[in-house]
C-alpha cells in the first residue's frame, strides 16, 4: 500500500514504515534509547529527505518515548527529580544547538560535520561500552567474585548536592546540567533523542543504577525532541505527520515489547547489545566517508528555497 | 502611414502552414494520499490548409517540464582520507521532472540551433550560468544533476515514443513518477519540419496536493506553530492510547 507523504514529497510503502517503527521502537523500549541514530539513516535510505527525516524522527521520538515512559513508572523506574535536572540541562544546550547548527550551517559543511559527530560519538560510547560490559559479564562468572564497589570520584566532591532518592544517589546537579546540556546539542545538531549519550553518561559518569537510566533518560527525551520538533516545525516546515504517525504507530507497539525483553535481560547483556548496535551505526556512518562514492556529486536546495 | 506599416509587416510574417492542435489526457492531476505515480496521454493532430508537404520530414516533440528551482550541486573529494564535499556549483535553474518524447532521434528531429533557441533537450532545459573561477570543469556539474536525476526517473528521454499516424495525428504517453513535486507543469509540442521548429503549442498542467494532503501542507506552512504542536499532540495521544491498548490486552 504506497502512501504520499505530503511534506516529503514522496510515496512509500505504509508496511514498510510501520515496520521499520516497530523493529526501533522495540530497540527504544529495551535500551532506552530514542533509537533516532538508527531511524535518521533509515529514513535517509528509504528516500525521505534528510531534513524531513530529521525533523519528523524527532515528533516520533515523542511518541515512542512516551509509551516507554508511562511503562517504565509503572515500575517505578523513573527518577523525575534527576530527569527534571537532566532536562533543564536540556533546554538550553538544543536553543544552543539550532544556533551552532545554523553556523555550520552557513559555513557549507553541515552534512559532514553531522557524520562526523556521528562516527566520533557512536565510537568512542559503543567501543567503552563494549569494553565495559564484556569485564562485567566475566567478573559476574567467576565465582566469588565480589561486585565492584561504587568508587567515589571528583563528581563526588562538587557543591550543589541534591538527594535522588530514586537513584540512591546524593550528589551535585552540576554533573547531570552539563549531560543534559550536552545532549540538547547534540540532539539539534544531529537529530536524535541523544539517549545513546546519556545512558552511558548517566551509568559511568553519574552513578546510576542501570534500571533507573532508561525510564529516566526517555522522560528526559520526551521533552527535548518534543522542543526540537516544535523548533523544526515552525523555521523548517519539515515536519511529516503523516509520516510520523506511521513510524509511531509501529514505535508505540515494538516499544511495549521491547520494555517487556529489557525486563527479562541483564544489565550487562542489555549493555553489551547496545554496544555492538552502536558500534554497527558507527562502522556503517565511517565506510561511507572513507569508501570511495560511486556518485561524486550530490544536489542541494538553495538556501532559502527549501 | 503608420497603419500602411502595420499592414506590410502583418503581411511579411506569413501565418504557419502548419499548426499544432492537441489534448491532454488530464487538464490537472491530483495528488491524493494513495498516489503512484500517474499516466500522462498527449494527443493531437496538425492542423493545415494546404496539401502535405512531401520536401521534408515531420517531427513531433512533446516535453513536460515541472516547476523550476536553483539548485547546489556538491562535488566529493578525498581530503585526510575522508570524502568530503569541496567545490560547489550554483544551477540556477533546473526543473524538477523533465520528460521529452520525440518522433524520431533527437538529433533527426530538430536541428542543434533550434535545440538552443527552444531549449527543448535535457541539457538545453538546465539553466546554469557561472560557476566560480577555480571551477574549470563546470558542464560536469550540470551533467551530474542530469545523471542523478536520470537515475531517480525524473528525467527521461523517450526518442521515437511519438507516434505519428498519416501525418497528421500523433500520440504519446509520459509517465508521471510517484515522487511529484506540486506547481505548474508546463507541457511543450513542438512540430518540425527538417528540423526546424514550425509550430509551438504550450500548456500548462497543475499538479496539486488535494483533501488531506492540502489541508497538512498549508496547515504546515501557514499556521507552524498550531502545526508543531498539533503534531506532538497526536504523537502523545497515540503514545499513550497505544500503551493503554497493550495493557488492556494484557490483561
Amino acid at each position: 500500500m504506497q502512501i504520499y507523504l505530503p511534506i516529503a514529497e514522496v510515496s512509500v510503502n505504509a508496511f514498510l514504515l510501520f515496520g521499520l517503527g516497530g523493529i526501533v521502537g522495540m530497540l527504544s523500549g529495551m535500551f532506552g534509547v530514542g533509537g533516532g541514530f538508527l531511524m535518521t539513516p533509515l529514513l535517509f535510505f528509504i528516500g525521505i529527505p534528510p531534513a524531513v527525516a530529521v525533523a519528523t524522527e524527532a515528533n516520533q521520538i515523542v511518541a515512542s518515548s512516551f509509551s516507554g515512559v508511562l511503562a517504565h513508572l509503572k515500575r517505578k523506574t523513573v527518577d523525575l527529580r534527576m530527569g527534571t535536572v537532566l532536562l533543564i540541562g536540556g533546554l538550553i544546550g538544543a536553543a544552543f544547538g539550532v544556533q551552532l547548527f545554523n553556523f555550520l550551517k552557513s559555513l557549507g559543511q553541515v552534512d559532514l560535520l553531522v557524520k562526523l559527530c556521528y562516527v566520533v560519538f557512536l565510537g568512542i560510547i559503543g567501543g567503552l561500552m563494549f569494553i565495559e560490559s564484556l569485564r562485567a559479564i566475566r567478573r559476574a562468572k567467576q565465582p566469588g567474585a565480589r561486585p565492584l564497589r561504587r568508587k567515589h570520584n571528583w563528581v563526588h566532591a562538587l557543591p550543589f548536592k541534591m538527594k535522588f532518592r530514586t537513584s540512591g544517589l546524593y550528589i551535585s546537579v552540576i554533573p547531570p546540567m552539563l549531560v543534559g546540556v550536552l545532549v540538547g546539542i547534540l540532539a539539534a545538531i544531529m537529530g536524535v533523542g541523544g539517549g545513546f549519550i546519556m545512558v552511558p553518561a548517566m551509568i559511568y559518569l553519574l552513578g546510576m543504577p542501570t534500571k533507573v537510566v532508561v525510564g529516566t533518560s526517555l522522560f528526559q527525551i520526551i521533552f527535548v525532541t518534543g522542543f526540537t520538533t516544535l523548533l523544526h516545525a515552525t523555521t523548517n516546515f519539515t515536519v511529516d505527520l503523516p509520516l510520523a504517525v506511521l513510524l509511531l504507530v509501529g514505535g508505540v507497539i515494538g516499544a511495549q515489547f521491547g520494555a517487556m525483553i529489557g525486563t527479562r535481560l541483564k544489565a550487562e547483556q542489555l549493555r553489551i547489545l547496545l554496544a555492538i548496535m552502536v558500534l554497527a551505526v558507527c562502522s556503517k556512518l565511517a565506510l561511507d566517508l572513507l569508501l570511495t562514492p560511486t556518485e561524486f556529486y550530490t544536489i542541494g536546495a538553495v538556501e532559502g528555497h527549501g | 502611414m503608420l497603419r500602411l506599416v502595420l499592414i506590410l509587416a502583418f503581411l511579411a510574417v506569413p501565418a504557419a502552414a502548419e499548426q499544432v492542435v492537441a489534448g491532454l489526457s488530464q487538464n490537472r492531476i491530483a495528488i491524493t494520499a494513495n498516489f503512484d505515480g500517474s499516466e500522462l496521454l498527449i494527443f493531437g493532430a496538425i492542423k493545415r490548409e494546404e496539401p502535405i508537404p512531401q520536401d521534408t520530414p515531420l517531427g513531433v516533440i512533446v516535453a513536460v517540464a515541472g516547476p523550476s528551482k536553483p539548485l547546489v550541486v556538491r562535488r566529493k573529494e578525498r581530503r585526510f582520507g575522508i570524502w568530503i564535499n569541496t567545490d560547489a556549483v550554483e544551477i540556477d535553474l533546473a526543473p524538477s521532472f523533465y520528460a521529452v518524447a520525440t518522433s524520431g532521434p533527437m538529433n533527426e528531429v530538430v536541428k542543434d540551433i533550434e535545440d538552443l533557441r527552444h531549449k527543448i533537450s535535457i541539457p538545453r532545459a538546465i539553466r546554469s550560468v557561472g560557476a566560480p573561477m577555480h571551477i574549470q570543469d563546470a558542464p560536469a556539474f550540470t551533467d551530474a544533476v542530469i545523471r542523478i536525476r536520470s537515475n531517480n526517473g525524473l528525467y527521461t528521454l523517450l526518442e521515437g515514443a511519438v507516434e505519428i499516424s498519416e501525418e497528421t495525428l500523433f500520440k504519446t504517453s509520459i509517465a508521471l513518477p510517484a515522487n511529484l513535486t506540486a506547481g505548474g507543469y508546463k507541457t511543450r509540442i513542438f512540430l518540425t519540419r527538417g528540423g526546424r521548429v514550425v509550430d509551438e503549442f504550450e500548456t500548462e498542467i497543475p499538479v496539486q496536493k488535494v483533501g488531506l494532503e492540502r489541508f497538512l501542507y498549508n496547515l504546515a506552512h501557514e499556521r507552524p506553530l498550531i502545526y508543531g504542536i498539533l503534531s506532538i499532540v497526536i504523537a502523545i495521544a497515540a503514545g499513550w492510547g497505544a500503551s493503554a491498548a497493550f495493557r488492556y490486552f494484557k490483561g
